[in-house]
Formats: C-alpha cells, structure tokens, sequence
C-alpha cells in the first residue's frame, strides 16, 4: 500500500514531546496546607458585621469550622498546574477510543460559551429577560431535529445515559397513553452497558437479540422475539462495530407492525451527518452525544448533554419546559400537554448546549456531511492499513469505526489487547476503547474520528503495526514513559482508599 | 476540506486511493439508497469563526444578568464569587479535553483533582464516602432514592414539602419507571411536620418507608431539624437521605453528624456560574456500608509498579457497563469538570475562607431580611432561622414584584408558594437570596425599589 505522507509532514496528533518532568508522584492539596496560609478574597460590602453566634442559633452552630485546607493561591495554582501536566488530552494528541469520538473540540466553542451574556444568567430569570437563552435553545433543538430527521426536542438530558432513560420513560408513558402496559425492550448483543442499565431503570426486562455473521442484527432471530409485549428496541446505528444496519427498514417495519416503538442510540451519529437521518429509517426517539458528535469537550468525564428528539406523535409527551417560539417572534417556556415531567432540575447542561450550537453553526449543513466523510474515510483508511497484522473479526466496510482484535497474536506470542493499549500510550498515542463489544474476543475498538490529519493516521497505523511485533513481555511492561507505571487496581478495590482521611487513617493502622 | 477537518482534496484522493475506491460517496454505499439524504441538511451554510461569534454574541445581549440585573435569586443557584484562580485552572485544556479516566497511566491528573474532590466532599457532608459527581441536585436526590430502595428492599419513599420543587418533579419523573412511591410529608411553620405521618395523624396505617429525603436548609431557606428527622427514620428503620446546601456547612453541623445516611446536594455555589442552570454538579456522599451501592464513579488511591502513589477507578463492578441489567444506576458520564472546579474552589477557600463566605451570606441575608420585613405589608412565610435566603408575602403578586423590579435593575427573586403544605415553583410568595457577593449599597438600594414597587 502506497503512503498517503510522501512529504516529512510530521504528525500532529502523537504526543511524544510531552513535558513529563520527573519521575515523582504529586502530593495531595492536603500535604500543601499549611496553618494560616489563605487564598480567598470577598468583595468590600459595608454591612455590619454580626458574628456567627448573632446568626445562627447555638443548636444549629458547629463548634469548629470545618476543615478544609489551607494553601496560598500560588501554591494551589502550580499544584493544579502539575496535575494537569498529569493527564493525556485530545489537545495533546490523538484520541481514538472507539464510541467515544474524541474528536477535536474547537476553541471557538469555548469562547461562544464563556460569554458573560451566556454564562452569568440565572436559571430563574423570567422568560422576557431571557430571549436570548430561549432563542439559542430553540434554534439548537430546532438544527437538532433536522440532523436527525424528527419532530421535536428536549434539551434537559445532561448525558447520554440520562437521554436513554428518558426516552424509556417516553416509550412508556406513549404505550400507558395507549391503554398498554408492554415490559419487554430489545437490545443487541453488541450493546453498550449503559443501554440494559437504563431499560431496568426504565422499568423494562431486557430481551437480547443476537448479532449475525455480518455483525448486525440477526433479522430472523428479532422476528422470533418480537410480540405484544414488546415495548421497543433500543439500536445504535452504526452499531458498536461500526457496520451500518443495513436492514433498519425492515427492522423498523418488523417492531412498528407489533406496536413497538424505535430508539435510535446518538452515540454513533458522527458516522452519518447529512449522510442519513435516524427518522429517515424509522426511529420514533433519538438521544444524541453532544459530546460526541457536536464536539462538546469531554471534560475528563463530563458534563456532557444528552437531547432526545422524537417523532411527532411523542412530542408533547416530552419533558418540560421546552422553548417555544411565538407568532410574535418572541420565545417563551411551555410545557408539553401530557409531559412526562422534568428530568434535570433546569434546563440541562445550557453551556455545553451553547457549545454544540456554536459548532453547528460552523460546520452548517455543507460542514456536518464532511464532518461523517473525514470519520468515514479515516476508520476506513485505518482498518485496511491494519489488515494482516490484526484480526479484522468485521472486515467489511465500516462506519465512523471499526472493530480489529489480538486473537492470533495472543495465541502466538501472547499479546493481549490490553498490552497493545499500554503500548500505545507509550507511542504518544491514547489507547483504543479495549474489550468492547463483548461479542470480539480481544477486542480494539478505533475510532480515529475526522479532526485526524493523515500524517497523524499513518503514525498511529505504524505504531500500532510496530507494537504487534513486539518481543513477548514486552507489553506487560508497558506503560513506562507515563507519569505512572501500570496501576494495582486489585489493591484499590481490596483496600478502598477514595478520601485523604482515609488515606490517613490506614496509614496510621 | 472543513472547519475542523484537516484533508486537503489531495490527501482525499490518496487516502480514497489507498482503499480502492473513486468518491466519498462510495463510502456509504452501505447505506440502502432509498435511505440516503437527497439534497443535505436544510441547515445554513457554515460560518467563519469571527461571523459564529457575532450571532453568540447577539444572542447574549438579549438577555439580562450581571449589574444590569443584580441577582437577589437562589432557588438552588447561586451568584457566588468564581474568582480568577477558579476560573482560570478550570479551563485547562488538560482537563476539558480529556475523556473519562479509563487508562489510568495518562490521567492521573484528572484522578487525583477527583480524588482530592472527593476528600473535601467527604468533610463538609460528614459522611466517609463521597462519588466523584453526579449531573445536578435533583439527580443526586433520584441517585439517593434508588441506592435506599435497593437497600431496604421497599419502594416507599418520604418526601419533604420542603423539597427543591425541582428536585420533587425529577423524582416523580423517575419513579414512573422504577415504580416507587413517592409520598410527601407537609411542612408545618416552614419545617417538616413529620407527626403528619403518625398513623393516627394520617388516618390510615402508614406504609413503611425505604427512606426519608428532607433538605436542610430547605427550599424556603428554614433549618430543618435533622436530629428528629434521624428519630422518624429509626423508627421505621428508614435511610436518611439530607440534601444541604454545602456553603452551609461553613457555619452549620453537616448532616453526616446529625444522623444522615445519605447527603446529596447542588455544588453549584462552589466555583460555578450561573451557567442559565448548567452544568452543574450533583453532590453525592453516603456511609462505608453503602458503598457498593454508590452510583456513579469512585476514585481510590492506590501504587503503580514502583510503588508510588497512583489513583484509579475503583469498585468498577458497580457500574452500569459491567452489571448491564442489574444496575442500580445508569449513570456513566457524570460532571467531571465541574467537580473539579469545585475541587479549585474549596481549596481557594480553604478552611477559614468556607466559614467566612457562609457567614458573609447569613449577614447580608439577615440585613435585608429585617430592612424588606419593615415594608408595610411585607411579611415573612416562616420565621424559621435561615443563613442566605427566605421567602416573604408582599402585597402584590412576587411576579409582579419581579417585573417590576427588573425595570429598577434587579432579579427580586423567584415565585414561590405552598400547596397543602408541600413547595411549588410558582406563587404569590418570593423566595430571596443575598450572597457574600451583595453590598450594602446593593441591598439598599434593591430594599427602597420593593417598597416603591409593591405599594
């Protein structure tokens, strides 16, 4: 295969010039402290100033302040400067953990967010006083249907998980409307483990159907399980090994004809922007990733937002308020006729909502379509540079990622794709999503998405072909050019340390 | 090729090369054709950066806020001090781009600021265990119920009428699919009235509850009594669940002491804006024999192979991706960010700076609260002890006051009411906040306009 960097373009996504400084560990915040060391700083207010025994009554009053820490702001300031030179970033480098889309998260998002207009307004304020809040809520929900190809939206779900779960209790609430009491949601077997968490939550058993040789849904054998009792099927699409279902219409026919209805999982969406819409093939309820696809950053673990959108007889079954929009052009609160109710104490995550609109705005219709080409084209280009030297359980034209596996390697020289993670990491590169689906055995899961350059691609591609012939060992010892070594998480869970004071108190035993 | 897609035309053509195929559209031949989007998206095309700005920033000027607005509203957000440190730190790329720390080797820095989280979470609640974040207030409160159901094995749960109405709906709404039963206890002079449920008093045998949720300080602002709370719930061998406004805990006892089993509550007040409701970040900290039970994430310290501090998630067999159907939490993605600027901020605080910023707020509260109650007509809902907010009657409807009042430059405050006792978000009453952040001047000036207001 010829290389797509004839020139010495270096590549811009491996991070090995990293400033790790030094091999030692960083003390707590608590080792700082220091008696009488202060930070804090309060505005010059003029009020008289009463003591705390004039203000709370002796019952309620704590006899000692509790403690904290006490540390210098330069002190708190290098401290958590440090930890950050601590932690891998997709601004540091690549990223491709498969289903995650660690795509690059524009700094112009940040900006659009930071806007006092945006981010100094109190939830309360009323409507009138708001228009701009309203406004960028509607036109976001409104730019969400249309990628999606449904009705309406609710923009409350701080997260995907919480999307899922709400669109479940929609499904319910459509089916009670109904005079029907279904228990039964389909799911494949290549699911995430969010989405069978979410159906008990939601009040459903999970029924699970099997995937094919092809790696999609096994068409028969969802025909088989599918009856009265059957309230939906909850689907990615592209699934979990990045392979497009390409009998979504004759799924969606097979689960309406019973009275099912159709949830579309948004955390494959990047793959088919502007390319297809979840209505298009017949989902009645989407949630979507905005950080995933709309390139909110994950924040080490969020806040995210997780908007559902449905089709238009699910509309006003969806949580309250939603921004409407007046014959005046002016936009108020309203609460949907047979609402399910609130699923968030506000209005969601507003500034990471105002991120991912800021990003459509950018991108426009034109921008999204090539947003699914560059993630297409990249997992696609990826997956043929690693063919012969992994597994390819799926080798088929994939999505927005694809599914590569360790299984001859560690039958031969005993190579697991945990190792080949480690390894990675030590190539300047994340590690790949690992042992997902569970339906790959040594399972890697890639997913480069498009913000990738192919100088970047190739090198991670020769990283990983570099590391499958690794001599035997060599990964179990890996990682070593990290800020840490491979961590004892047996220890962790044996011995539960998640406080300072426990810390103390076991060091003390 | 995009804004943010870096492929030149020739890298496309290459890279398509490279796989055997001629267009992009190839690339979704996977794709049945009937299901293909003819035509695009009917969205407008992209826009430079500069131009993206200009229609943010003409949205943001539309609304109201900051000296054009001085906030004297709570209702469980809060404009407290985001000082240049907070601000600053949290906006690392470090943190902001990172994704959940599931390789610990390279995200150590996100680990520890959680681990270091979950110790000042532990302190100020008063209980050993502290999560490493939920989405919001109200999700804690669902989190809390869902963890006392799955311990008692019963579904009834006692909610306060004190509760953020909020926090009340979002449980309702969660309960349709986990079929428990919700049932409120009214409040009484602003607290809960827990006789309320004395068999005798409710008429009827009472169905033992899995747990009692009750906020202190409440929804009006009034100091509940969780000692009594912790005595009902023995009684019926009931959890405690306390949701608290942890800037409290700068001069109150925290409810771990008082008897709680479970505190959950909005971390908002501790280095975040008022973000128009989010993000924000759900407080979650439980005792030692929950904590299999614990929702969420959980960072613990532990060695890497040379024996030096490193930290990981733990106790992972909890979660959602490994128990699948048998979670009792869905919860996965969690406020990550935030917890970390919250981390930033208690230790800005520090020790004395916690206690300097509750007292800051309970005086500022206790000024206005005396000049607003010597309006003719103004009068308190309860007069039950309160640290930074309180809920008042006003002779003409708090809507009213609050249109008006914005005309004079200020956010009086949010409608609030009471319906058989339990809190709703609209009324004829209006709920006040002052925080560290108000001046005298402010308050002065914000209690001279109410009285010409409210005539």
């Amino acid at each position: 295969m010829s290389s797509v960097t004839p020139t010495a373009a270096a590549p811009g996504g491996r991070a090995t010039s990293a400033p790790l400084l030094g091999r030692d560990h960083e003390p707590t915040i608590f080792e700082f402290s220091s008696e009488g060391r202060r930070s804090f700083s309060f505005r010059t207010t003029g009020l008289p100033e009463w003591t705390a025994e004039e203000l709370v009554p002796a019952g309620y009053l704590r006899p000692e302040p509790v403690a904290l820490t006490e540390v210098s702001e330069r002190d708190l300031v290098a401290h958590v400067t440090r930890l950050t030179h601590r932690q891998y970033s997709v601004d540091l480098g690549a990223y491709p953990l498969g289903s995650c889309t660690m795509k690059y998260n524009p700094k112009l998002c940040d900006d659009a967010a930071s806007l006092p207009g945006l981010a100094a307004v109190h939830p309360a304020t009323p409507a009138a006083l708001a228009q701009g809040w309203l406004e960028l809520l509607w036109s976001l929900g409104d730019s969400l249907c249309e990628v999606t190809g449904m009705h309406a939206c609710t923009l409350q779900p701080p997260a995907g998980a919480a999307g899922e779960l709400t669109g479940l209790l929609l499904m319910r609430a459509w089916h009670e409307s109904r005079g029907e009491r279904r228990t039964k949601i389909i799911i494949p077997d290549s699911a995430h483990g969010t989405n069978p968490a979410s159906v008990t939550l939601g009040g459903y058993q999970t029924v699970t159907v099997p995937s094919d040789e092809r790696g999609l849904v096994d068409l028969e054998a969802l025909r088989a399980r599918l009856d009265s009792d059957v309230a939906g099927i909850m689907l990615t699409n592209p699934n979990t090994l990045g392979l497009f279902e390409e009998d979504i219409a004759a799924i969606a026919e097979a689960v309406h004809e019973v009275g099912g209805l159709l949830y579309y999982d948004g955390a494959n969406l990047n793959a088919i922007l502007g390319v297809t819409r979840p209505g298009d093939m017949g989902f009645d309820i989407v949630h979507m990733n905005l950080h995933k696809t709309f390139a909110v950053p994950h924040g080490g673990g969020g806040p995210g937002a997780g908007p559902v959108a449905v089709s238009e007889r699910l509309a006003e079954f969806l949580p309250g308020p939603v921004p409407a929009r007046g014959d005046d052009g002016t936009f108020a609160w309203r609460t949907p006729s047979r609402s399910i109710g609130r699923v968030h104490t506000w209005y969601g995550n507003a500034l990471a909502l105002a991120r991912a609109y800021s990003y459509i705005l950018a991108n426009g219709g034109d921008g999204l379509r090539r947003v699914a080409e560059g993630a297409v084209l990249n997992a696609n280009w990826l997956r043929h540079r690693l063919r012969g030297t992994y597994d390819l359980p799926y080798d088929r034209p994939n999505m927005h990622e694809f599914v590569a596996s360790t299984t001859t390697l560690k039958k031969d020289r005993g190579m697991r794709a945990l190792d080949v993670g480690k390894r990675l990491l030590e190539k300047g590169f994340h590690a790949p999503t690992v042992y997902f689906p569970l339906i790959v055995d040594e399972a890697l899961m890639i997913e480069p998405t498009e913000t990738e350059s192919p100088e970047t691609l190739g090198a991670l591609a020769d990283a990983l072909i570099a590391i499958a012939g690794d001599e035997p060992g060599e990964g179990a010892a890996a990682p070593r050019t990290t800020p840490v070594g491979r961590v004892d998480e047996a220890l962790a869970a044996r011995v539960l340390l998640p406080t300072w004071d426990a810390v103390a108190a076991h060091d003390a035993s | 090729m995009g804004h943010f897609v870096p492929h030149t035309d020739r890298d496309i053509e290459r890279m398509l090369a490279d796989i055997g195929l001629s267009s992009l559209d190839e690339l979704f031949e996977v794709v049945p054709e009937a299901l293909r989007l003819a035509g695009g998206l009917d969205l407008p095309a992209g826009m430079p950066e500069p131009d993206v700005l200009a229609e943010m920033d003409r949205l943001a000027a539309l609304n109201r806020f900051g000296s054009d607005l001085i906030c004297f509203a709570g209702a469980g957000a809060y404009d407290h001090e985001v000082p240049s440190a907070t601000k600053r730190l949290t906006f690392r790329s470090e943190f902001v781009t990172a994704y959940t720390p599931y390789q610990p080797e390279v995200a150590q820095g996100v680990l520890q600021a959680l681990f270091e989280y979950q110790s000042l979470i532990s302190r100020i609640s008063g209980l050993p265990i502290a999560n490493a974040s939920l989405y919001d207030g109200a999700s804690a409160a669902v989190e809390g119920v869902n963890l006392a159901v799955a311990a008692k094995k019963r579904p009834t749960v006692w909610l306060s009428g004190g509760l953020h109405p909020h926090w009340r709906a979002t449980l309702a709404t969660f309960a349709a699919g986990t079929g428990h039963r919700l049932v409120d206890v009214p409040l009484r002079n602003g607290v809960t009235d827990w006789s309320a449920m004395d068999p005798a008093a409710a008429g009827a045998p009472v169905e033992a509850p899995a747990a009692l949720v009750v906020a202190s300080p409440n929804y009006l602002g009034a100091y509940e009594d969780l000692k009594a709370a912790r005595h009902v719930a023995d009684a019926h061998d009931a959890l405690l669940i306390a949701g608290f406004d942890p800037v409290s805990s700068g001069l109150l006892a925290p409810p771990g002491d008082l008897g709680a089993d479970v505190v959950v509550g909005e971390g908002q007040p501790f280095g975040t804006p008022l973000s128009f409701g989010g993000p924000y970040l759900g407080l979650f900290a439980c005792r030692s024999e929950q904590v299999r039970r614990l929702p969420g994430r959980l960072v613990g310290r532990t060695v890497d192979t040379e024996g030096r501090p490193a930290y990981v998630t733990t106790l992972r067999a909890r979660e959602q991706d490994i128990r699948r159907e048998k979670a009792s939490s869905n919860v996965c993605t969690n406020q990550t960010l935030i917890a970390v600027a919250c981390m930033i901020q208690l230790s800005w605080l520090g020790t004395a700076g916690l206690r300097e910023m509750a007292l800051r707020c309970a005086r500022g509260t206790r000024y206005a609260r005396e000049a607003l109650t010597a309006i003719p007509g103004v009068e308190l809902l309860t007069d039950a002890p309160t640290l930074r907010e309180f809920a008042l009657r006003t002779p003409v409807p708090a809507t009213v006051v609050v249109e008006r009042m914005a005309d004079e430059g200020f956010l009086a405050g949010v409608p609030v009411g009471l319906d058989g006792g339990v809190v709703t978000d609209s009324g004829d009453a209006l709920l006040v906040a002052v925080t560290e952040r108000r001046t005298k001047a402010e308050i002065d000036n914000y209690v001279s306009c109410f009285e010409k207001v409210v005539r």
